[in-house]
């Protein structure tokens, strides 16, 4: 009985760490694909082959720090017309998006 | 034997009768882009239905068309180079060429025989013969200082003229290709910062850019080109912060009322008046959100605004005359273009999200009418064929 206690408490600890890595559900997964190739795909194209906005294919993105493209998704260029996501999305969901780009995912 | 003779003359009319569809016009005829789906709907007005679905257009984000002079043929401008001629009566593709990386949209020359189309990338406008879509000239835009810049807000204009601007660049070309393969180029500097769309008043006298990079609309008099490009709103934002911008508004669908032109301001919850004897600000309409299309009603006495997103679930109706809202509506999700009737009777509206395309009464608000659609975007009826800059 004590064990079993024990190892419960273990997969609690253990859940959020996985959710953590995994990114957003895959309901949220679903609407956040729809809104890259959707709304980002107004200026980026929709099959983000660039547009107004620059081109979003791996080839594009692939020698640019990771960082520095999340920061451009939540913050924006100012000076440019790439708008801050930050009221829509969090940053584990831009991370997502980045890592998606950079697999050609979209 | 001979008996047979009357029934087999029979049986060939009848044969015929199948193979050719009934005579028809192209008067209510329209044409849906479905964005995602790479296809178009031929739609027509008059029992508000859809006709046919063409298929293999590419890549048709952000897609636009002109109509041929004889409203037979949709010329179609796709975000990947493609530019597809479509038979709105024979309901197929006729001809598709792939003549860019990344085009934006085009115009058709005012005697029909033209067609030029404005590229991203590489950035210049291309100018093809209509009937064969055969290259006549290729103009890159390229500044003096040997800079390429992306084209955008290509519109026709008397004498067989295009004009475009140059985002990167901040010009305005106006060509003359009364000779189509030799055209004379004339180049307007430093109009502003960042042209990102333009349109042409109705009478085709007025072009005008407006600005992303600063506040204001940079104005070329086409029947005065000596006079140069004038400013007009400079600073509508009063130097206040604008808000992010999510959607590029359209200028394509400014709403010109004859005296005056309504044109959504760029990063504000505003559509700015502008009095066009003195081209200054007459007033400015509070809407719900940033205004993509402004678009009037053919009697000019209504203005149909829709907006980007988070706010593109929403239409709103101005009243010209009292400049006032007088409806609110939610159509539907991702709600991307408007287009009335020829007489205004109707607006169809696309619904991206919920895949739909409604048609509303112009005086009762009432929903009439409903389309399925893949994912739609652009609706364009045949009317704009004889229409300048449309
Ligand atoms: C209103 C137009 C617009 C929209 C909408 C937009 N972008 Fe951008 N984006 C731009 C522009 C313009 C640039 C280039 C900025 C510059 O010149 O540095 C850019 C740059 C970027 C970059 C950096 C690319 C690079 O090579 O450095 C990323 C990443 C990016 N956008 C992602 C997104 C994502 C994700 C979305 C949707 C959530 C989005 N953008 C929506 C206009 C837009």
């Amino acid at each position: 009985m004590k064990r079993c206690r024990h190892s419960w408490f273990a997969i609690v600890l253990v859940i959020p760490c996985v959710a953590l890595a995994a990114g957003p559900d895959t309901a949220r997964q679903g609407e956040i694909t729809h809104l890259v190739r959707q709304d980002c795909g107004s200026c980026h194209g929709l099959t983000l082959a660039g547009g107004l906005g620059l081109p979003l294919h791996p080839e594009a993105l692939r020698d640019k720090p990771k960082e520095s493209l999340v920061a451009t998704i939540l913050f924006g260029r100012p000076g440019t017309a790439m708008p801050p996501w930050a009221p829509f999305l969090s940053e584990t969901e831009a991370e997502w998006i980045v890592d998606m780009l950079l697999q050609g995912k979209f | 034997m001979r008996g047979w003779v009357p029934f087999l003359a029979f049986l060939l009319l009848v044969l015929q009768g199948c193979a050719q569809a009934p005579l028809r016009g192209t008067g209510d005829l329209g044409v849906v882009i479905e964005r995602a789906a790479g296809s178009v709907e031929i739609v027509e007005t008059s029992g508000r239905t859809v006709l046919a679905r063409v298929t293999g257009l590419g890549d048709l984000s952000h897609a636009s068309l002109n109509f041929s002079r004889d409203a037979r043929y949709a010329y179609v401008f796709g975000r990947d180079g493609g530019l597809t001629q479509v038979d709105l009566l024979q309901q197929k593709l006729v001809r598709r060429t792939l003549q860019a990386g990344n085009s934006i949209g085009g115009a058709i020359s005012q005697d029909g025989r033209l067609l030029a189309v404005a590229n991203y990338a590489p950035g210049g406008v291309k100018v093809f013969d209509a009937a064969t879509l055969e290259l006549l000239a290729d103009i890159p835009a390229v500044d003096d200082a040997g800079k390429p810049s992306k084209v955008i807000g290509l519109v026709d204009a008397a004498g067989n003229r295009f004009v475009w601007s140059l985002f990167e660049a901040g010009e305005i070309w106006v060509g003359d290709f009364r000779d189509p393969r030799r055209p004379q180029l004339r180049k307007f500097r430093n109009v502003g910062k960042e042209p990102y769309d333009a349109m042409v008043t109705a009478d085709g006298r007025h072009y005008l850019a407006g600005l992303f990079g600063e506040d204001g609309l940079a104005m070329l008099d086409l029947w005065n080109l000596d006079a140069g490009v004038t400013r007009v709103l400079d600073g509508y934002g009063r130097g206040e912060e604008k808000l992010p911008v999510y959607k590029m508004p359209h200028l394509e669908g400014w709403a010109a009322t004859g005296t005056e032109l309504l044109v959504p301001a760029v990063g504000r919850h505003e559509v700015l008046v502008v009095d066009q004897g003195n081209w200054k600000e007459a007033g400015r309409i509070a809407v719900h959100g940033q205004p993509v299309f402004v678009v009037a009603r053919p009697d000019n006495r209504q203005v149909w605004v829709n907006f980007a997103f988070p706010h593109n679930d929403t239409v709103q109706v101005i009243d010209v005359p009292s400049r006032r809202v007088v409806h609110t509506f939610k159509p539907g999700r991702g709600v991307l273009h408007i287009e009335f009737t020829p007489r205004g009777e109707h607006a169809w509206l696309s619904a991206r999200d919920d895949n739909k395309v409604l048609v509303y009464d112009s005086e009762t608000f009432a929903l009439v009418g409903e389309l399925p659609a893949d994912s739609p975007s652009g609706i364009f009826f045949t009317h704009r064929a004889h229409r300048t800059g449309l």
